[in-house]
């Protein structure tokens, strides 16, 4: 063996979570919902996440190859994104808004801000909006579960003419995105992900809590607001994306607090029925503030003036 | 055991650090004694600080313990010949990027230990750090800080508490742990008189919570000594990795945060390794000085870990056949622990004064980086409470003027971001290059 010992520098062994990981990490925790969403959306439901997981595998691919970087659709990034993207789609719009919505979060959102780690808001969010102001009717007429009739509009938009009860609305039998409808099993897949340690309960507790307290401070239902419309989705798997969401504890915090204040505000005196998604791109974009002010301290650290003391 | 738990708890725990499968698999091997190779190759610097000089030459004889090289300046310490025999040679070898003298000592075998060795009277601070000095002492937890020179304190500067690092937080290594268990007298006997001499109020010897053993054997020695009054204690300190790190465990001990840049004394502490108490007792005891050192020998490609007993200058090439020889699978070897162990290029390595263990690891996974997610792990664990994810960033663009405001040289290079990082990115590797950066800057 003298001839071929191995040098490598310290630390010489590695935790051995990945980036692969954690993003199948993602994937599992959404599974239920997302088999959930197949079941009581149907078919188009499958069709919809499949074409936009293999629409944003496929952008991520060529990105790479016509700008001869490294391949990188193996750390699964993309398909966390297709996969988030997907479920945010209702189910009676076309197809083809799919792909557009996968350009968008994987080439323009992602890519063109430097790839992973890199993109200042979540790309899934991100290609949301942009269908959202694009398509705004498709993006917002929403199938009836299991009958798959088209209804005009989710329990968030209902709740002053003809609410829901809050049984049908925290297992997911009412109108909505194939994937956000479940709050019970998208709080399930939340909870592993917080077990197997891939994401902190600060963003997603704060977020809610907030929505939910504001709400009812208001006068208005706080159980209502966090059960229908996307805040469960948003606040659980999409304002804890890393990259986009504060490192430190406290600017977590912030940030989970914040979301929750511009869901309701936009609720409460906008004329959106729905805030989540925009909540979270605002603070997306503020999060290197967050950071900044947030920063901890080196341990025992002494300003530069202080020394000579 | 419970009743100690709660008694011995620590003041302090540092936020940040990591936990780490431990692979104390040698906790229980009991020391074996190797004996002397045909051959030693003594460097001269085995410490940190100016080279010793050699002071033999060529055809002298020697014994266990003879001097071969003596200090030279303030911040250096001498070097014994390990073995009985005769003066080889002394050849020039490039050891850590500086050229050393080596002492080549061939062993005649009969191990004759040098007729001028005798006990060494302390009664005042001189005569201890006299001792320290003459028994060619290091920090041997790894640092290979002069010891001498650690004891001999500026006027002026007022020390209260010793605090005795037995928290050997790397994993594998059990070589402290054993010496808390077979010379746990020595330690004991060591601390109470190092207090005694330096006049310092209280002793604190912290021990991780994974050797309970070692906890209760010196936690009873300590309050059975015939000058027990309270002001020793033993403190069992959470068993998470870098726990041993001088600021880590006066911050335990003490609840004192070390200030960049300064000295234990600064927060009136000095610390002090169990193997260098021990070691030192046993030279004021004996007047052997510090010629051997206990080797824990493991890692994934060992089937018996074992703890020997080795001469310093022994090539690691012996040490390794002496415990019966390498795995077939083996691909690299370490010097120390996994987190923040040397690498070995040849067997041709001596073991040296500040060795503690010898790693012989399989050949890993291939780890592919990927972009950093931000995920924010490596500023979670480290231990001093950096970003050096944002190092590696600024090192990436060419920023080299942001290490300073980036505080880089708070780093320990205790390995903890790069161990965490899932898109094993090299954060410590580049934290190392940014502190040697800012260093050559000033």
């Amino acid at each position: 063996m003298q001839n071929k010992l191995s040098v490598s520098t310290s630390p010489h062994i590695r935790h051995f979570d990945t980036t692969r990981g954690i993003m199948l990490d993602v994937i599992i925790a959404l599974l239920p919902a997302t088999v959930f969403g197949f079941v009581i959306f149907g078919w188009r439901a499958v069709l919809h996440v499949a074409i936009c997981v293999a629409a944003c595998l496929l952008c991520e691919f060529l990105w790479n190859v016509i700008l001869k970087k490294p391949q990188s659709i193996g750390d699964l990034s993309a398909a966390v994104t297709g996969l988030i993207l997907g479920l945010n789609m209702p189910t009676g719009a076309p197809f083809w808004i799919d792909i557009i919505g996968s350009v968008a979060a994987i080439i323009v959102v992602k890519q063109m801000f430097g790839g992973l780690g890199h993109n200042f808001i979540n790309p899934a969010m991100g290609a949301r909006i942009i269908l959202l102001v694009s398509f705004p009717s498709f993006m917002t007429s929403f199938t009836e579960p299991l009958v798959h009739t088209v209804s005009s509009a989710t329990p968030i938009a209902l709740e002053s003419t003809a609410p829901v009860s809050y049984k049908t609305l925290f297992f997911g039998m009412h109108p909505g995105a194939v994937g956000e409808v479940s709050a019970f099993l998208l709080l399930v897949g939340g909870l592993y992900l917080v077990a197997r340690k891939v994401i902190s309960p600060i963003i997603p507790v704060c977020f809610i809590g907030v929505t939910a307290g504001l709400t009812y401070i208001a006068g208005g239902d706080g159980l209502y607001a966090i059960l229908s419309g996307g805040v469960m989705l948003g606040a659980i798997f999409m304002a804890t994306d890393y990259v986009t969401s504060p490192t430190t504890k406290w600017g977590k915090a912030i940030f989970g607090i914040g979301c929750g204040i511009i869901t309701f505000v936009i609720r409460q005196f906008g004329s959106l029925p729905e805030g989540v998604s925009y909540a979270i791109i605002l603070m997306n974009i503020l999060t290197p503030h967050i950071n900044t002010l947030t920063a901890q301290k080196p341990f025992g650290y002494v300003k530069e003036g202080k020394k000579d003391e | 055991m419970k009743l100690i738990k709660k008694e011995l708890k620590p003041l302090k725990k540092l936020r940040g650090g990591i936990h780490l499968d431990h692979h104390k698999n040698s906790e229980n091997a009991e020391t074996i004694v190797m004996p002397a190779p045909e051959m030693v190759y003594i460097p001269m610097s085995q410490h940190i600080g100016a080279h010793a000089s050699s002071c033999v030459k060529k055809g002298d004889k020697v014994y266990v313990g003879t001097v071969i090289g003596e200090a030279s300046g303030f911040v250096s310490a001498p070097v014994h010949s390990s073995v009985s025999g005769e003066v080889e040679d002394i050849i020039v070898k490039n050891i850590g990027g500086r050229d050393t003298d080596v002492a080549v000592i061939k062993s005649d075998g009969e191990m004759t230990i040098d007729p001028e060795l005798k006990p060494f009277t302390v009664r005042k601070v001189a005569d201890l750090t006299e001792a320290a000095k003459r028994c060619g002492l290091v920090g041997l937890g790894g640092a290979g800080f002069p010891a001498g020179v650690k004891l001999s304190l500026p006027d002026g500067v007022k020390i209260d508490t010793l605090v005795v690092n037995g928290a050997e937080c790397e994993p594998y290594i059990t070589s402290d742990n054993r010496e808390l268990i077979e010379n746990s007298k020595d330690v004991v006997e060591g601390v109470y008189l190092i207090k005694k001499i330096m006049k310092i109020d209280k002793a604190v010897i912290g021990i991780e919570s994974n050797k309970p053993g070692a906890i209760e054997n010196i936690n009873e020695l300590v309050k059975n000594h015939k000058e027990y009054d309270g002001s020793i204690t033993v403190m069992r300190l959470p068993s998470t990795y870098p726990q041993g790190a001088e600021k880590a465990i006066i911050y335990s001990a003490t609840g004192r945060k070390m200030p960049g840049g300064a000295l234990p004394s600064a927060v009136g502490c000095i610390v002090m390794n169990v193997t260098s108490i021990g070691t030192l007792y046993r030279f004021i005891k004996t007047g052997m000085p510090l010629v051997r050192k206990r080797i824990t020998i493991d890692g994934t490609a060992v089937s018996e870990p074992k703890n020997v007993s080795v001469c310093i200058g022994t090539p690691i090439k012996d040490v390794i056949d002496f415990v019966g020889g390498v795995d077939e699978n083996a691909d690299r070897i370490i010097m120390g622990g996994p987190m923040m162990g040397a690498p070995v290029a040849s067997e041709d390595v001596v073991v040296e004064k500040r060795n503690n263990a010898i790693l012989i690891m399989k050949e890993r996974e291939k780890r592919t980086t990927t972009n950093c997610i931000r995920c924010g792990r490596c500023a979670a664990a480290c231990p001093m409470h950096l970003y050096p994810q944002q190092v590696e960033s600024a090192y990436n663009a060419g920023l080299k003027d942001r290490f300073s405001e980036m505080n880089v040289n708070y780093c320990m290079e205790c390995g903890s971001c790069a161990y965490v990082c899932p898109a094993k990115r090299p954060l410590t590797e580049v934290m190392r290059i940014a502190k040697q950066t800012l260093r050559g800057k000033k």
